[in-house]
């Protein structure tokens, strides 16, 4: 199915929903065009819109027919501009989280390592200190889908997933690496371990990124590791972000 | 206080409008998948809207009343006692302190909702009091309720006015649904013959059926070229069509988003419907245009806002100002 970048189709999905599709392929330029009506559309709200869900390359859009109905609402998006420099979406953020990489935490290393024919190191080096995009958000509340991994650590998932993932974990699942924000059965190779919380119903902002942000890996020792887990735990630590 | 829960189905969880807002964030809807049962149980016991009520899944629950309390219970038949004497479904039943319900296995339909007058004592989780199992937030300490829980109530002395006028005909419940469904999103990923099947077909309920998603058996839909997408947003009722080909309908807990095509969606009215069948009911798809689906939703609304408005009015929203004086 091709479709021209510059198309944005409409799909009913129900009587409270539509889909603002904007292609059908995993690209950044398509991303962005989500990532452009997604805050165009939360900071310009439509009335009657209660829910949005960015994706890879479409917006889900939840609505309550009260307020507006399936043709107005169409006739609304068709008129707005998603243009990513109109819709003046807010800055991206880039969200530096630690990550304690090997060792118990990364127990999958050595077979990335393996897979791959690169030592344990220069895996630490190719996955931290870069920027990955989130595309979107989902599957887990606060699990990232990253875009821009080095294609020199692509590794196969498990043949057996574990039953448990640990919290906090950092994995990769062929070309794509991520975290999980919750304990989780999952088939990724794990690399290591983040000590914060991705996603806290407890604090005032449960997560810390939205999809069209950034994330950054930086490599932490085990002491680091665990000085980062008690401020976690008393609720003083602050991560440290850049805007972009 | 509230209710001593003697007796437990192993999904009873507390519920309410679902939690709005978080889906980008990958974080699921939650809510009552019956809604309409959901809305009319906090009616009849005069509460605002999106007030918390228990939903329960084929198993009525029991319990003793710690308190004075007017309550109702709609949605499937649990056949509800109070003190071992029937009491009606759909109909607001003041309980005295000490009196004890006693509900049943569902004669008809699947999920049961009991609200009371001024809800349950919880906490909001991320604006929602719906219990996220998954998540282990909201609710009752974010898990299934169980045996000897104690749930305190808002109010422990009701004044609820014309009682007797406080309840309606409870909706016949079927085993063999037909639920209407919109095309799309993704029905151009199936062939013709893969549509006719779909709507022509009956399905049958499979019983790794839940709250997540209402998975089907029956004919395969045909895909043109496999039924895999790059992951899209997946709304309340969003019918997806894996590799076997048999249609799983997303429930109040699905994922955010998923992989597999969405063939139709079921309208907001019939999720309801859906929301009662058990594990061998049968269903049936109808195709109906966006228009005249929206003009089922607003019907629907206003009788539902019409119920509200006779017998609540405006005095007897209480919820609302009971929340604004315990937050102070």
């Amino acid at each position: 199915m091709s479709e021209h970048i510059g198309e944005i189709r409409i799909l009913p999905a129900g009587d409270t929903a539509l889909v603002l599709e904007f292609g059908r392929e995993i690209s950044d330029e398509l991303n962005a065009r989500v990532k452009g009506a997604y805050g165009y559309l939360k900071q310009n709200p439509v009335k009657g819109i209660t829910e949005l869900v960015p994706t890879f390359r479409s917006l889900l859009v939840c609505y309550d027919p009260k307020e507006i109905g399936f043709n107005a609402l169409c006739d609304t998006l068709t008129r707005t501009d998603f243009s990513p420099k109109t819709a003046g979406s807010a800055a991206a953020r880039v969200v530096r989280i630690p990550v304690a990489y090997g060792g118990e935490f990364g127990e999958d290393l050595p077979q990335v390592s393996a897979h791959t024919g690169l030592t344990e190191k220069e895996i630490i080096e190719l996955h931290s200190g870069r920027k990955y995009l989130i595309y979107m958000l989902g599957f887990l509340p606060g699990f990232p889908y990253l875009g821009g991994m080095d294609k020199r650590l692509i590794t196969p998932r498990l043949k057996n997933p574990r039953t448990k993932i640990p919290e906090g974990s950092v994995g990769i699942g062929g070309e794509q690496t991520g975290i999980y924000p919750l304990a989780s059965p999952g088939g990724w190779q794990l690399i290591g371990r983040t000590p914060i919380k991705p996603y806290d119903p407890n604090r005032k902002n449960p997560f810390l990124y939205n999809a069209g942000d950034y994330i950054v890996f930086d490599p932490i020792d085990m002491t680091e590791y665990a000085r980062i887990q008690k401020e976690v735990e008393r609720g003083s630590y602050v991560c440290r972000e850049e805007v972009v | 206080m509230g209710i001593r829960i003697t007796n437990v189905g192993p999904v009873t969880t507390i519920q309410d409008a679902g939690r709005r807002g978080y889906m980008a964030f990958g974080f699921q809807a939650s809510g009552a998948m019956d809604k309409k049962a959901y809305e009319v149980a906090n009616i009849l016991v005069g509460n605002a809207g999106g007030e918390s009520a228990i939903e329960m899944t084929l198993i009525g629950l029991s319990g003793e009343f710690t308190s004075d309390a007017v309550i109702a219970v709609t949605g499937a038949d649990v056949s509800p006692e109070l003190n071992g004497v029937s009491i009606p479904r759909y109909r607001a039943v003041a309980v005295k302190k000490g009196d004890v319900l006693s509900c049943g296995f569902a004669q008809s339909g699947c999920r049961a909702y009991l609200a009371v007058h001024g809800g349950f004592f919880l906490k909001k989780v991320m604006d929602s009091y719906s219990t996220n199992v998954k998540c282990g937030i909201g609710g009752y300490l974010g898990r299934p309720l169980k045996k000897e829980d104690l749930l305190y109530f808002n109010t422990v002395s009701p004044k609820v006015a014309g009682l007797e006028k406080r309840g309606i005909e409870p909706p016949k419940i079927e085993s063999c649904a037909v639920v209407r469904a919109v095309l799309g999103p993704q029905d151009d990923y199936f062939t013709e013959k893969g549509i006719r099947t779909f709507f022509s077909s009956e399905y049958k309920l499979t019983n790794e059926s839940d709250r997540m998603g209402i998975k089907l058996d029956g004919a395969e839909i045909e895909s043109k070229n496999g039924s895999d997408i790059i992951s899209d947003g997946i709304p309340f009722g969003g019918i997806q069509i894996p590799a076997s080909g048999k249609p799983i309908v997303m429930a109040a807990d699905r994922q955010t988003v998923g992989g597999y095509a969405k063939i139709a969606t079921v309208i907001s009215s019939d999720m309801a419907k859906l929301a009662q069948l058990k594990a061998g009911d049968t269903v049936r798809f109808k195709e109906i245009s966006v228009a005249d689906a929206q003009d089922v939703y607003l019907k629907e609304m206003k009788e539902i806002d019409e119920l509200d408005k006779k017998l609540n009015g405006k005095q007897y929203k209480i919820g609302e100002a009971i929340k604004k004086i315990w937050k102070k």
